[in-house]
């Protein structure tokens, strides 16, 4: 039965509001670490935050399969939703997922369920969007890389516990490797595979 | 929609809406916004915000052989939703997103009980009306073009 009567709207302003939240994410990845907000207001599904929606009007399209975590596909709203607003498909295999959704992040799978990208298509590795409790409240972390001067620290709550120790393996594999992007409701703060943890404060 | 409806409806209010699209999507915004004028509009919200964008056109060699890729026409949609739940979807050609609004609004108030006959009579017949008439006024002035040629039969056996 259709039920998109109950589907909550996209953006009102498509391009502007795309255009901004593209920026919120350059930005997001261009200084790791930092905390950047999501101003574009869209309507959201229920498991979704206010952030992860804008991204998803903003990145996902026809061309981009995204994976969605057993908390996210817990309500058939999400994929609905994606289905209709982005027209992306949503697949079961995350090896193949350009983005893969997390609702639960503690729970989140290992890491090698997902896609690295290769040598020659680094470009081609699943981007995980996390859903997070707190950016601000956890217990801080000091991070260095490209785009971060000297060292910064991020107070966000990680979760899982181990995921800047699983997180090492983008070392190992640059320049394939997974971007992560924490959000919490309109904050996001993205961590790039070039990213390194230094020490935990 | 109620999950219940029989299929008779569901086909009935299936070709209610296909009817007043295939109506709507030919007339001129202008005539779209001067008819619903008429209508006190319900509450609504824009689902999906109007935006254009291309379809591949297809067609057939000599009409029913092989598919072949014609070219790619500007199509323009929205998908409006009222205040009691309809929602209505507009495509239209060109990129004039307001029409595909304005029709995915009245696609939505053809789906509601209350407004279904309003706009049925108000907007979807009269623009009917005028739609036949354009289409007979040109099948006129073609057919005063017409030549009628003859064979005559030359020679006598």
């Amino acid at each position: 039965m259709t039920t998109v009567a109950e589907l909550p709207a996209g953006f009102a302003d498509k391009v502007l509001s795309a255009q901004s939240t593209f920026r919120s994410v350059m930005d997001a990845m261009a200084r790791p670490g930092s905390i950047q907000r999501i101003t574009s207001a869209a309507g959201t599904p229920l498991a979704m935050m206010q952030g992860v929606a804008a991204i998803a009007l903003t990145l996902f399209d026809h061309d981009t399969p995204i994976w969605l975590d057993s908390k996210m596909s817990a309500t058939p709203d999400v994929g609905r939703w994606l289905k209709f607003h982005t027209s992306a498909p949503v697949v079961g295999d995350s090896s193949i997922a350009s983005f893969a959704l997390i609702g639960d992040p503690t729970n989140l799978p290992a890491l090698d369920c997902f896609a690295f990208g290769s040598s020659e298509y680094p470009d081609r590795s699943t981007t995980l969007i996390l859903q997070v409790a707190s950016l601000n409240d956890g217990s801080p972390v000091e991070l260095q890389g490209p785009g971060i001067d000297g060292t910064t620290t991020l107070r966000a709550s990680i979760q899982p516990a181990d995921l800047f120790e699983r997180l090492s393996i983008n070392a190992v594999l640059f320049p394939s490797g997974i971007d992560i992007v924490l959000v919490h409701d309109d904050g996001i703060v993205a961590i790039p595979r070039t990213t390194r943890l230094v020490r935990r404060g | 929609m109620a999950g219940n409806e029989g299929l008779a409806d569901e086909t009935g209010a299936q070709a209610r809406r296909k009817a007043a699209m295939a109506v709507l999507a030919h007339s001129a915004t202008a005539d779209i916004v001067g008819h619903l004028a008429d209508i006190a509009l319900p509450d609504h919200e824009n689902l999906r915000e109007p935006e254009n964008g291309l379809v591949m056109v297809r067609g057939r060699v000599g009409g029913d052989g092989a598919p072949f890729n014609l070219g790619e026409a500007t199509v323009s949609r929205a998908a409006v939703r009222l205040s009691t739940g309809e929602v209505g979807f507009g495509y239209t050609l060109g990129r004039d997103r307001e029409k595909a609004r304005l029709i995915a609004l009245c696609d939505a108030m053809v789906q509601s009980p209350e407004l279904g006959g309003a706009v049925e009579a108000k907007v979807v017949a009269p623009l009917r009306a005028a739609m036949i008439e354009r289409q007979n006024q040109k099948a006129a002035e073609t057919a005063a073009t017409r030549v009628d040629f003859y064979t005559l039969v030359r020679g006598e056996s």
